[in-house]
């Protein structure tokens, strides 16, 4: 008979963002298991984490186990207390015969385990076992840890209750409601536990939580934000937009302080206008079904107001100092203990902003760059620094140039994000990330495994995406005067060619093998490794190359001698010679067809271990020359052939 | 309508109801309710306790001169600790907001993670931000670590921002205009408050003062935890709470030097410490006393 499972872990409320991993651990633990089962669905609000299977057995098949007991030679009275031990009489032995002789045996019939009792036993671990960021203890220093405390568990398979206990709480049958609107003991079964959740204000499904709120939104022209939709599904188990407004007058502050104010804050969907202008509208998701006072809403329109109040009290007392005037109050604003505070930093990047060519515009923004950092508005919303030190900068006449550049230094915050908007900006911004990595680099705070707490790996990748990007040609080699750091770099550059950009990892290689520092001949070498690739005699000829340098490899080449005409032989290897000096400087697109039947030829023809060591010689040369003039934009002996 | 001190009324009756000792506010300045004795004191070690208090909690960089509608130098904070904390918890914390008259079906609460965590004190805990119509209610938490100590015993702590409870009763855009009693409001209890100690705190405190005094008190707390001694007989008698009160003027002290712009950035972590060290030692000595008066009493 198979059986369906029901369990749920019902808690307080988890953070949001947790709960999708928790889920994927809580299968890949219910796996472990080993029990056998048809589908698996998996489900989650804030206050249940909850597995449902179907097809279990009710219990695992019975099966076999072999006893081996004494020798056939052994004493009967020795075969007589293994029978005996076994509960069985002598009669029963079968005997086998093994290497190393021949033995009596018992097949032991063991009865299959029920699954209930499999699950009784499994499920507390599966749940200690979850793995979540950050764990607490509730029932005592001794207790289990766990996200939050688990308030009730429901273990079903079929109709009955799989028993067991964890931290004072007994599983059971009872599940509990939408915490208001609810009941806060339901009674139910595998078969009716979504609908009996529907029917005291819980949404099971993510997904159907997910498409409430689109299309509930659709009312209004929100500005689109999954993230934050993701957020809003987990922290509801009925949830409903309603949209609210507010004083136009507020339109007056920059944009990015309202939507990060609404976003940020206070979790609400922005809204635009017909034009694209943010309007004077939110929406919040409640975590009921219905406002039909409007209580909800008000109080949503009046905490906005007054968050919004406390913006512009920020601005306008942050008016008071321009931003120039507040670079010397960077001494007193620590950067990391080490490396001295920001105003050191500014002098840094400002040296830095020079050297990679900005004008007097990027050092300009470079020595402004930081000073929002003294600003209330920064101190209060943390996620704007730069955007606000560029809105105050425009606000107190810096040129264009200067408060953009201000504004988007700290991009890209992410691979998905744009990099900064013009070459001013892609300046200041690498003056930052760079002084950032050889700062940290030099008093050695190295990111090691998942510790990287100054997000350094963040900081290069920005780095390679602004410089590829922006085509910046740049060489970084410079920059990187430290090994650890050089080592780091190219990592990230790797991973930036091969993961975001989707290179293969062989293409990558050979063309970094001869050169990575400057990012843009890179990017262009990539390409045409790329499109050579499809040709039908780049890896025939590929594969030539690799037996070319293993067989330089082995003789010890050393090169540098030059190559005598005239010990050359006629046929595959001249013809190899001549097609050589024809195709010198030539793009090698225009000559891998040509010289890959040569290479051929010349490898199915031509001895290059000629047994005349000056002929050898010259055969080794004539390889290398040939190797070199191919390898100007990579080294194709690090492409993957099929051999 | 209920006014602010109504609300207050209902909420220490709802506590009270509920076996908390209603306690009154602590008599030293302190930067949060936690920070009392009754809480930080009170959660360490075994022993079960119950109890619930409106503090006044100083924040001398939060001062606005009484210019802004939300942000107050001084604001009044309902602290209730129960330890342990009962399984039903919640429900009781949502019964306290019914019992003021919200009505929690007509009204959208969400639980939003938020870890508290005060270096100060060598304390953390795991909880959330109460949101009720997108207003930030009430801090809730579960201590796991104070003084640098891992609880025993696992306290909740529900901590009320009362003004701002109140205007949302209320249905008031300021404090200011919140009604403390039919007659009087906020402001005329409480403005001068705000106003003078936003003067004091960022124009006219004297730093050298300031520091003297702080150098003081910590001087005096240190010599007092130098002389604890877990192995004396007599060590119930050690004055282990006159010591905390002189780590609480400290850390005023330094909130106040901090507001004053007195306190650079390098100096800050430095500063911290010598709170942290001090507050910690009063912890620890504190756990050591309580645990043997604990087996004490057990033994009678």
């Amino acid at each position: 008979m198979s059986l369906p499972l029901l369990f749920e872990i019902g808690t307080e409320e988890i953070p949001d963002w947790m709960i999708p991993n928790a889920l994927e651990n809580l299968r890949m633990l219910f796996e472990k298991l080993e029990v056998p089962h048809d589908t698996v669905t998996l489900d989650a609000t804030p206050r249940r984490l909850v597995l449902r299977a179907e097809g279990l057995p009710e219990k695992q098949p019975d099966r076999e186990e072999k006893v081996q007991g004494p020798a056939k030679s052994a004493p009967p009275q020795a075969v007589a207390g293994f029978a005996k031990k076994q509960g069985i009489s002598p009669d029963d032995l079968t005997t086998e015969t093994t290497a190393k002789g021949e033995y009596y045996v018992y097949m032991k019939k063991v009865p299959g385990r029920l699954t209930r009792d499999i699950l009784a036993d499994g499920l507390p671990h599966v749940i200690t076992q979850i793995y979540f960021p950050k764990t607490m203890y509730w029932a005592g220093k001794n207790g289990p840890r766990f996200i939050r405390p688990i308030r009730w568990l429901v273990a079903m398979l079929g109709e009955e209750i799989v028993p067991f206990e964890l931290a004072g709480v007994r599983s059971g049958a009872l599940t509990a409601g939408h915490r208001r609107l609810g009941a806060r003991e339901i009674a139910v079964t595998p078969s009716d536990y979504a609908q009996r959740l529907r029917d005291h204000y819980v949404i099971l499904s993510a997904e159907e939580r997910r498409t409430k709120i689109s299309n509930e939104l659709m009312a209004v022209k929100v500005k689109p934000d999954n993230a934050l939709l993701e957020t809003l599904v987990y922290l509801t188990e009925y949830p409903t937009p309603i949209t609210g407004t507010f004083d136009a007058q507020f339109l007056e502050l920059p944009e990015e302080v309202l939507v990060t104010v609404m976003r940020h804050h206070q979790k609400y969907f922005s809204v635009e206008d017909n034009e694209g202008k943010l309007a004077p509208q939110f929406v919040a998701v409640m975590n009921i079904p219905s406002d039909p006072e409007g209580f909800v809403r008000r109080g949503n329109e009046r905490v906005l107001r007054a968050r919004f109040n406390d913006a512009r009290f920020f601005w306008d007392s942050d008016q008071k100092k321009k931003l120039a005037d507040r670079v010397a109050d960077l001494a007193n604003v620590t950067f990391q203990a080490k490396l001295g505070s920001y105003l050191e930093k500014t002098e840094r990047m400002k040296t830095l902003a020079a050297q990679l060519g900005g004008d007097a515009d990027a050092v300009r923004a470079a020595e402004l760059s930081k000073a929002d950092l003294t600003t209330e508005l920064v101190k209060e919303f943390t996620e704007l620094q730069g955007v606000v030190g560029g809105l105050y900068a425009r606000f107190q006449g810096e040129p264009e140039p200067v408060w953009q550049s201000i504004y988007d230094h700290y991009k890209p915050e992410s691979m998905d994000d744009a990099i900064p908007r013009h070459r001013t900006a892609q300046i200041v911004a690498l003056a930052d990330k760079l002084d950032t990595l050889r700062g940290c680099f030099a008093v050695g705070m190295i990111p090691s495994g998942s510790r990287d707490p100054f997000a350094l790996r963040r900081a290069a990748q920005g780095v390679v995406k602004i410089i590829v990007e922006g085509k910046l040609d740049l060489d970084l080699a410079p920059y990187l005067d430290n090994d650890a750091l050089r080592d780091f770099f190219q990592d990230r550059v790797r991973y930036y060619f091969r993961d975001v950009r989707g290179f293969a990892y062989d293409e990558v290689n050979a063309t970094m093998a001869i050169g990575w520092t400057n990012l843009v001949d890179l990017e262009s070498r990539l390409e045409r490794v790329q499109k050579l690739r499809t040709s039908p005699d780049f890896e025939p000829l590929a594969a030539s190359f690799k037996r070319i340098r293993n067989i330089l490899n082995q003789a010890k080449f050393q090169g540098g001698g030059t190559l005598d005409e005239s010990l050359l032989e006629a046929g595959p290897e001249r013809d190899l010679y001549d097609e050589q000096q024809r195709i010198k400087g030539q793009p090698i697109e225009h000559a891998i067809a040509r010289v890959r039947p040569k290479v051929d030829l010349f490898f199915d023809k031509v001895l290059v271990n000629a047994p005349d060591a000056r002929v050898r010689q010259n055969r080794l040369t004539l390889l290398n020359t040939l190797l070199a003039e191919f390898s100007t934009i990579a080294d194709f002996s690090e492409i993957v052939t099929p051999s | 309508m209920a006014s602010f001190q109504d609300i207050i009324f209902k909420l220490k009756q709802y506590w009270a109801e509920r076996g908390c000792i209603i306690q009154e506010p602590y008599d030293t300045e302190v930067g949060a309710g936690t920070m009392c004795p009754e809480t930080f004191l009170r959660v360490l070690g075994p022993k079960p306790y119950r109890v619930a208090y409106v503090q006044p909690s100083r924040r001398p960089a939060d001062g606005r001169y009484g210019d802004n509608p939300n942000r107050l130098y001084k604001h009044s904070q309902l602290q209730v600790i129960l330890k342990p904390s009962p399984d039903d918890i919640i429900e009781q914390y949502l019964g306290s907001l019914e019992a003021i008259g919200i009505d929690l079906r007509q009204h959208d609460i969400k639980f939003e993670e938020d870890n508290w965590e005060a270096p100060t004190l060598g304390a953390w805990g795991i909880g959330w931000q109460v949101m009720l119509d997108g207003l930030e209610i009430t801090q809730f938490t579960y201590f796991q670590q104070v003084g640098g100590i891992d609880l025993d015993v696992v306290p909740a702590e529900i901590t009320y921002g009362l003004e701002r409870l109140t205007a949302f009763l209320q249905v008031r855009d300021s404090v200011y205009d919140i009604e403390w009693t039919k007659d009087f409001t906020y402001r005329d209890v409480r403005y001068l408050d705000e106003l003078q100690y936003s003067v004091y705190n960022f124009e006219m405190a004297d730093i050298a003062t300031l520091w003297k005094l702080f150098d003081l008190h910590e001087g005096e707390a240190t010599r007092l935890l130098k002389l604890y001694d877990p192995k004396s007989p007599d060590k119930k008698r050690f004055p282990l709470l006159p010591s905390y009160d002189h780590v609480l003027k400290c850390s005023n002290l330094f909130n106040t030097l901090d507001a004053r712009g007195a306190i650079s950035v390098t100096e800050r972590v430095g500063v911290i410490q010598r709170v942290r060290k001090m507050a910690v030692g009063v912890a620890q000595a504190w756990a050591d006393q309580q645990s043997d008066v604990a087996v004490a009493e057990v033994a009678q």
